[in-house]
């Protein structure tokens, strides 16, 4: 057998290889998660109520710690195991039960001001995470109920005890059908 | 002018309209109590705007809204107010807040009552908007306020106003007994619409099962002269008279999923609607009574009845020559369509074309029958009227798999229910889909709002760190500038 021909075969399969590993490895750094992105997705999975019952402040640095495994996924009451179990699905982890010591889920509700008893102290103002109670000094304050996620932290400033959770109003969700005449 | 079924698939059904259609519409006489549900039907309700005790006259407005998916109501006897509660109602879930009225005995009409003087003066815009005060809606079942399509219609620039007339669904007929007594009555309402919309012509739809009904309404036509007002028979093939359907027919277009059909160009009223304009115009009388068909083999005597809005089923029924034999099942509606009712104290709705009392021979075959597996024949795919797969949109929906069911077209389902009709399985498929998109709905809302309340909190969070660094820095100019003047100058930090 001709030396050069084994010779150029083996130049040639060595550039392959090497051609072939280079792309591969830019391909995988591609396909690789970022750890923000990881964090957005499981940012979208919570249910955004924004109450710190897991123990972070807010839904996202919560989802943070789960991206860099600070924190298990069984911590969110709102959402309830539903939540655990999409979590558990997106991060490939088997599902399990909801972690009591950080409370127990609880049906949608809203926050209610009893405005005849509101003295307009504006401590409950600061409290909201979403901006969903509208009030200024000494005037009477008021929840923004389709802005209200029912996280409770408004409760606790409020010196005369004048707020109080209500069950979601029912709301029509029905999509109209065009009807058969 | 004859006109092909264009959309897909549909079916022949056994019409069962004899019993009603044969003899004249019965005017009811004026009940003793009325319960007006603030939901007339369209899934929304008005707010009413009298007090228990009140005395109305008959027209007196009672309820009113802001929104345009509800319609005002209007008081059809003169008396009492003496409730304002939640009652049996023919609505989604059987109950619904009713303004129930006793009547005096008198036929005192309100003051505001007046022929409107000349219609033909009014502009679109003003005509829509007395339209909306009259509390017209769609009569044709679905209940959806006349002055929101004509705005949109308005706004979209759609040139033809399809009158429907084509009531597909079996056992109804008060919209054919309508136009064969009262022709003059929906020609002259229609080309009070066409206006209001902005169309230039108006073609009213009507199947060819229905003969009489084409003659007069083509008589009432020759009456008027206007060329561009025609009839057009369309097949008798249900669910013709759907809306989207219709147009299909009719136009020869379809209507985009996520469209209107005023981005067809057309819009879309019902023939009785037409018949209530018409009063409005020549009585000054918002909608306060409507033909419906009294039907089914668990009445005596079958018949259209004109009856007050609010009359209970149960004083309909009895007009009707009361019940007769075992009745099954109360319906509100036709058989296809039709939402069963637990009692029959519930109040007739401006959208409620027929009564059907239903006995084992007319619903029979499918009740107590077990649901089988589905066995993948296709039937149902081949009646689907919306062109969808029904087989597929099924196993979607038991999995709850929200993508698949909006790709698979869950929304655009008419519930026409054909394809449970034909299921050899028994599926109630069109009850499996208005489950699902139920729940895909309320998924959406609570997405909507997570994602509201994200946004919330990541413009709070900002403005607090906005905040706080604002304040940090006056917090450090004030420092420097102190520390300025002082004796050594140099001393300030950096
Ligand atoms: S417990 Fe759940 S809802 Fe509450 S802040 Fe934490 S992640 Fe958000
Ligand atoms: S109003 Fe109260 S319960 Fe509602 S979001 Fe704000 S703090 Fe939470
Ligand atoms: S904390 Fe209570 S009293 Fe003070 S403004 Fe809020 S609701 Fe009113
Ligand atoms: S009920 Fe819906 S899915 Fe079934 S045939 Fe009618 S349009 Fe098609
Ligand atoms: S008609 Fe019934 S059995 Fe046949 S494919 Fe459709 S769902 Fe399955």
């Amino acid at each position: 057998m001709n030396p050069d021909a084994v010779f150029v075969a083996v130049l040639v399969a060595a550039a392959l290889a090497v051609t072939l590993g280079v792309a591969l490895g830019w391909a995988a750094s591609l396909i690789e998660p970022d750890a923000d992105s990881l964090v957005e997705r499981i940012d979208a999975l919570l249910p955004q109520t924004q109450c710190g019952q897991c123990r972070y402040p807010g839904c996202r640095p919560y989802a943070a710690a789960i991206a860099s495994g600070a924190a298990e996924i069984d911590r969110c009451p709102p959402g309830g195991d539903a939540t655990v179990r999409a979590l558990a699905a997106l991060l490939d982890r088997s599902p399990r039960p909801l972690d009591p010591a950080f409370g127990a889920p609880k049906p949608a509700q809203v926050a209610w001001i009893d405005e005849e008893k509101c003295i307009g102290c504006a401590r409950c103002l600061p409290a909201c995470p979403v901006d969903a109670i509208v009030g200024a000094p000494r005037q009477m304050h008021t929840v923004i109920t389709a802005q209200c996620t029912g996280c409770e932290l408004c409760l606790p400033p409020c010196p005369v005890d004048c707020i109080e959770l209500r069950p979601v109003p029912a709301v029509s969700l029905r999509y109209r059908q065009p009807r058969a005449a | 002018m004859a006109a092909r079924s264009t959309f897909p698939a549909g079916l022949v059904l056994d019409a069962h309209k004899q019993q009603a259609c044969g003899t004249p519409i019965v005017d009811l006489p004026l009940p003793r109590q009325v319960a007006l549900a603030l939901d007339q039907g369209s899934g929304y309700g008005a707010e009413p705007v009298v007090a228990v005790g009140a005395a109305v006259a008959m027209g007196t407005l009672v309820a009113r809204t802001d929104y345009p998916f509800a319609s005002a109501l209007h008081s059809p006897l003169a008396g009492t107010v003496v409730a304002i509660e939640t009652r049996a109602a023919a609505v989604e879930g059987g109950r619904s807040v009713c303004i129930v009225i006793e009547s005096n005995g008198s036929d005192r009409i309100d003051d505001s009552i007046r022929p409107v003087a000349d219609p033909d003066s009014l502009s679109p815009e003003q005509l829509t908007q007395r339209l909306r005060d009259a509390g017209i809606a769609g009569l044709g079942g679905a209940g959806f306020p006349t002055a929101t399509k004509l705005a949109s219609a308005r706004d979209r620039g759609a040139q033809t106003l399809l009158l429907n007339g084509a009531e597909c669904e079996p056992w109804i007929c008060c919209d054919d007994a309508l136009m064969r007594s009262a022709a003059d009555d929906v020609v002259r309402g229609a080309l009070i619409l066409r206006r209001a919309a902005g169309a230039v012509r108006c073609v009213i739809a009507i199947e060819d099962d229905k003969p009489a009904a084409i003659a007069a309404m083509t008589g009432a036509i020759e009456r008027q002269r206007d060329a561009a007002l025609k009839v057009v028979v369309v097949p008798a093939v249900y669910p013709q008279g759907a809306e989207r359907q219709l147009i299909t027919t009719v136009t020869g277009v379809e209507v985009p999923a996520d469209g209107l059909p005023a981005d067809a160009g057309v819009i879309c009223q019902n023939v009785a609607t037409a018949a209530a304009v018409a009063r409005w115009a020549t009585r000054g009388e918002p909608i306060l009574s409507r033909v419906v068909t009294v039907t089914g083999s668990g009445v005596a005597h079958p018949c259209n009845i004109r009856a007050p809005i609010g009359t209970a089923l149960a004083t309909l029924v009895a007009a009707a020559g009361g019940y007769r034999g075992t009745p099954l099942r109360l319906i509100a509606g036709g058989n296809m369509t039709g939402r069963a009712l637990a009692s029959d104290e519930a109040g007739l709705t401006k959208a409620m074309n027929c009564v059907l009392v239903a006995t084992r021979d007319d619903i029979g075959s499918r009740l107590g029958a077990v649901e089988l597996p589905c066995i993948r024949c296709g039937d149902c795919s081949n009646v689907c009227p919306a062109g969808l797969l029904p087989q597929q949109l099924y196993r979607a929906a038991l999995a709850d798999a929200h993508d698949a069911l909006r790709q698979l077209g869950v929304r655009d389902c008419i519930d026409c229910g054909l394809c449970d009709y034909v299921c050899p399985s028994q599926i109630p498929l069109t009850d499996r889909f208005r489950d699902a998109r139920r729940r895909l709905n309320a998924a959406e809302a609570t997405a909507q709002k997570a994602a509201d309340a994200r946004e919330r909190h990541e413009l709070r969070t900002r403005r607090l760190q906005e905040t706080a660094t604002a304040e940090q820095q006056a917090f450090e100019s004030v420092r420097n500038r102190a520390r300025q003047p002082g004796d050594d100058a140099a001393g300030g930090k950096s």
